[in-house]
């Protein structure tokens, strides 16, 4: 039987780059094929021709053995192929049934919309597929998992039979992840086809039937599971030898660096985030704090870095109370922050690197004589931050929004960690950052570490928080569930306690509070 | 990386955050405007390659103005109607002699009429040279309110605040100048001058600290702000000049005349209006520059300005820098209207200001908030104004069509993709942003 899909030859240019060079693919019927690759590997460019949105220079598509041209969007749909982008492409102000009918609106007589007839085929289809939703509702109000199953009913709802997933579980929480691979395991069941884009490695063996890596814009691999684990892949889609597991020097732990104790703090919705949070963290340790996002980290993490007022509660940094202090204060008394969101707080995107690496030294000696910026000892000062910590740019004058994520991140940590620090606040620190990248990011916190910096990590990646902690802090609804040793749980534990759930038999050291007080 | 790759991620990160407030329309648009090109990589260019860079669509949008302007004149023309009734390769002809003479009066009326000059040079008469030399000095005469007015407005641009208050900052500015003017008596120049400035600069100041003030405590917006604020500036304005400041032997709702010894000196005699104003506004746009590029005041402000989030971050408190940039801009305005009532007017009257205020947001568009290109969208402005005069007088070309001018110029600042299409410019770093956003260690 012929392949449901094949590319043959695809081959793509942009100025000054090769993105797809040759690359042939076949899918068959029934099959979750995973493409690996790096960030800028090309996955998505070859996606985007599939789906008509891009032109090939060269190379054919073949849908059930026939050729396939596609010029538009519609024609794809035409064929059957139904794409999931990482943006979704949704009408926040429509219900979930207007947003799936959309484009193919069904109608009763005099044009009116058939609601209701809508809302029993995504009612039907849900059903089919374990896609929980409820048709009524409104897409603004769900969250962003429901949201990407509202658009893969889209694509069943125009009967697509080939589906294709990018980066799908680059905004989902672990638990999201697992119910989506639950949905994508029972759509091949019913027979259709997945194209599963990710660079995420445990994903991809856990879910893919096939994988075929892509670096630099050509296939260097084609494998399945089976045969392949992690390091192997790794080294596929990066082209050399990759550390997954961080080698950690034994922990030494020294004077207590950040205090927080009954914390309460409120959200801009107004709700409690943090009820009544107690931490600590000492010199040369890494803590953890795991948790699904939005349990109140975020909150905590900007009541600790003076962005946010706390309600009640106190936050002492090297013995100094600095609840509610401004940023400046608890920055020049030694705390450095890795924002969550790199491109809305930690970088002005405008500003060249050599501004952005200035960023919290601007207004000091040697960056400023009185009220005159230095612009030379800044440019110097760059430069040599550039080198040591190897950033990817044409020069210092480069605005730092045209860098890659990596790249930014990397200007945001070469700022950070050259001042003295005592203590790290961490949050999200390889958010979308590809492997490369993240071994090097982890490498430099741990060494911060070492040098006996306080670590405050925050992490929706339970395997990342696993890797670097010392000790981990699991949050749910806003409070600390348990503190735990990290070398004396198990993922499977850590995850129940994200959970809200105290498992048996873990080491009671570290809980602090069960489960009952917190509801 | 391909670009395509790149963006939706950038978007699904900032979406993903959620808890920041989308930034409004007001925000964005500065964030455009103020924007330099990125800088491709390679080997550094020369400065003029990168000075061309920024300033490609300003001097394209200007020549398109006058391009367009020139297709209205045309139009307009009852001579060329006339002459296409003829025939048409007549009417073809005197439209392009009508726009030819409409702009050949522009030009003599902006810059003097070169003839004219060479003549009065070789008679060496000095009554003829200023006659000649008077179109060029008028256009700066013309340009100086425009300076201070388009500063005030490319400030509050960097500092990320749209302030639409000039026109009422600089009614303000112009009445305590007016104020220290006629009504401190005795002082010598060298006092009294700079105490009148800094009266019109402390005025304009008030007037910006109110919405600036508002806008940190309150989070009123500040486009609302100053413009309640422009309403009250004028009808305060209004009362003061039929009341409190109406000249005593007046029937005329006009402002006693201020002592000589707050005016700013001219530097030729009657009716040459040239004088010292001009000077001090490039002295403030060179402060202006320094302030903002080369001082941490200015990183501070620029900061708040680009992103407010970062500023917070960085220790910045961008409530007070708010305030101080409101109250900067409305200083700078103010010294706008201080400077036309003590180098031109002498006085205060009713509507004085002729929407310098408003037109100094173009400016401050046209310039792209550096106080460099304020200064020469000034200089533009101030030469279509006074050379629009002499148009009119010699080409009987309605002067209402530099402000037609002005718009287009405008309309195409404000869309620069027209400009980059018709006249086929490469978007800025598109290409080469692809391979800046490759992935590295890969």
């Amino acid at each position: 039987m012929a392949p449901i899909l094949e590319l043959r030859g695809i081959t793509k240019h942009f100025p000054g780059i090769l993105a797809n060079d040759h690359i042939d693919l076949t899918l068959d019927q029934g099959e979750i094929l995973a493409l690996l690759g790096e960030n800028g590997a090309g996955k998505t460019t070859l996606m985007n021709i599939l789906y008509g949105l891009y032109q090939p220079d060269e190379g054919q598509i073949f849908v059930k053995g026939s050729p396939l041209e596609v010029h538009q969007p519609s024609d794809a749909i035409r064929a059957g192929i139904g794409m999931v982008h990482q943006h979704f492409m949704l009408v926040p102000v429509f219900t979930v049934a207007e947003n799936v009918m959309l484009g193919q609106e069904r109608m009763r007589l005099a044009g009116f919309l058939n609601r209701a007839e809508a809302a029993e085929k995504v009612r039907e289809l849900s059903k089919a597929h374990g896609l929980e939703v409820e048709p009524e509702a409104y897409v603004k109000d769900l969250s962003v998992g429901v949201q990407q199953r509202v658009e893969i009913l889209k694509l069943l709802y125009r009967q697509a039979d080939i589906l294709i997933l990018d980066e799908p579980t680059a905004v989902l929480t672990p638990q999201e992840s697992d119910e989506l691979f639950k949905v994508m395991r029972s759509l091949v069941a019913a027979g259709k086809s997945i194209i599963f884009i990710t660079h995420k490695l445990r994903e991809v063996l856990e879910v893919a039937d096939r994988i075929t890596v892509l670096r630099r814009g050509a296939v260097v691999a084609t494998t399945t599971p089976a045969k392949a684990n992690r390091a192997k892949l790794a080294e596929m889609m990066v082209g050399r030898q990759v550390r997954l597991e961080v080698r950690k020097a034994a922990r030494k732990p020294g004077e207590t660096v950040l205090d927080i104790r009954d914390l309460v703090a409120i959200n801009d919705r107004r709700q409690v985030a943090v009820d009544g949070v107690s931490l600590e963290v000492r010199e040369g340790e890494v803590l953890g704090i795991a948790g699904v996002q939005g349990n109140g980290q975020t909150e905590l993490v900007e009541v600790v870095t003076g962005l946010r007022r706390p309600l009640s509660g106190s936050v002492r940094l090297q013995g100094q109370d600095v609840t509610g202090a401004s940023p400046r204060r608890i920055t020049e008394l030694g705390a450095a922050h890795v924002p969550e969101d790199r491109q809305r707080d930690g970088l002005v995107l405008p500003y060249s690197v050599a501004e952005n690496l200035a960023l919290q030294t601007y207004y000091r000696p040697p960056f400023a004589r009185g009220v005159v910026l230095q612009e030379g000892e800044i440019r110097k000062s760059a430069e040599a931050r550039i080198g040591e910590f190897d950033i990817r740019t044409p020069s210092a004058a480069t605005p730092a929004g045209s860098l890659s994520g990596g790249n930014q991140q990397k200007v945001i940590v070469a700022r950070e960690f050259s001042r003295p620090i005592r203590l790290l606040v961490a949050s999200q620190p390889t958010r979308g950052l590809d492997v490369g990248s993240i071994e090097y990011i982890h490498g430099r916190i741990l060494e911060k570490r070492d040098g006996g910096t306080g670590v405050l990590l925050v992490s929706p990646e339970l395997d990342e928080v696993l890797e670097l902690s010392d000790r981990i802090a699991v949050m749910y609804r806003g409070r600390i569930v348990a503190t735990v040793a990290a070398d004396r749980v198990t993922k499977e534990q850590v995850g129940l306690l994200m959970a809200g759930v105290v498992p048996e038999g873990i080491e009671a050291q570290g809980i602090v509070r069960t489960v009952e007080a917190t509801l | 990386m391909t670009k395509s790759k790149g963006k939706p991620k950038g978007k699904a990160e900032q979406g993903k955050a959620g808890e920041a407030p989308p930034p409004d329309a007001a925000h964005i648009l500065i964030q455009e405007l103020t924007a330099t090109p990125p800088e491709p990589p390679g080997p550094k260019r020369s400065w003029w390659r990168r000075a061309w860079r920024v300033a490609q669509v300003p001097v394209l949008a200007v020549f398109s103005g006058l391009l367009l302007g020139g297709v209205l004149i045309a139009l307009t023309s009852p001579e060329v109607h006339a002459a296409f009734q003829v025939s048409v390769l007549q009417g073809i002809g005197t439209a392009f002699a009508v726009v030819f003479r409409a702009y050949a009066a522009l030009f003599a009326g902006a810059f003097g009429d070169p003839l004219k000059m060479a003549a009065a040079l070789q008679s060496g008469d000095p009554l003829a040279i200023r006659r000649a030399f008077n179109p060029i000095l008028e256009s700066m005469v013309a340009a100086t309110p425009y300076i201070f007015a388009g500063l005030s407005v490319a400030l509050a641009f960097r500092g990320g605040l749209f302030n639409i208050g000039a026109e009422g900052q600089i009614f303000i500015g112009a009445i305590t100048a007016t104020y220290v003017g006629y009504a401190l008596v005795g002082l010598p120049l060298i006092i009294h001058l700079p105490l009148a400035l800094a009266a019109g600069a402390l005025g304009g100041a008030l007037w910006g600290y109110i919405p600036g003030w508002l806008k940190a405590r309150t989070g009123a917006h500040e486009v609302i702000n100053t413009i309640m604020m422009n309403y009250i500036a004028f009808r305060l304005s209004d009362w003061l000049l039929t009341g409190p400041m109406m000249r005593p032997d007046s029937f005329n709702p006009v402002s006693p005349t201020i002592q000589e010894s707050a005016m700013l000196p001219r530097f030729f005699a009657d009716p040459i209006r040239f004088h010292l104003g001009f000077f001090v506004a490039l002295g403030v746009a060179y402060l202006v520059y320094w302030f903002l590029f080369r001082t941490t005041w200015g990183f501070n402000l620029r900061t708040a300005g680009a992103n407010p989030n970062a500023a917070r971050y960085a220790g910045i408190n961008t409530g007070r820098w708010i305030i101080i940039t409101m109250t900067l801009a409305g200083a700078l305005a103010g010294l706008a209207g201080t400077n036309e009532v003590l180098g031109v007017n002498h006085n205060l009257a009713m509507a004085f200001s002729s929407g310098y205020g408003f037109d100094s947001i173009a400016l401050a568009l046209l310039g792209r908030s550096h106080p460099l290109g304020v200064v020469l969208a000034s200089l533009l402005f101030g030469t279509l104004r006074s050379g629009a005069r002499r148009m009119q007088v010699v080409a009987g070309i309605p002067i209402d069509i530099i402000s037609v001018i002005q718009a287009m110029i405008l309309a195409f600042m404000a869309a620069p993709a027209i400009i980059r299409t018709i006249y086929r410019l490469r978007q800025p770093a598109e290409a080469e942003e692809e391979v800046l956003v490759r992935g590295w260690g890969g």
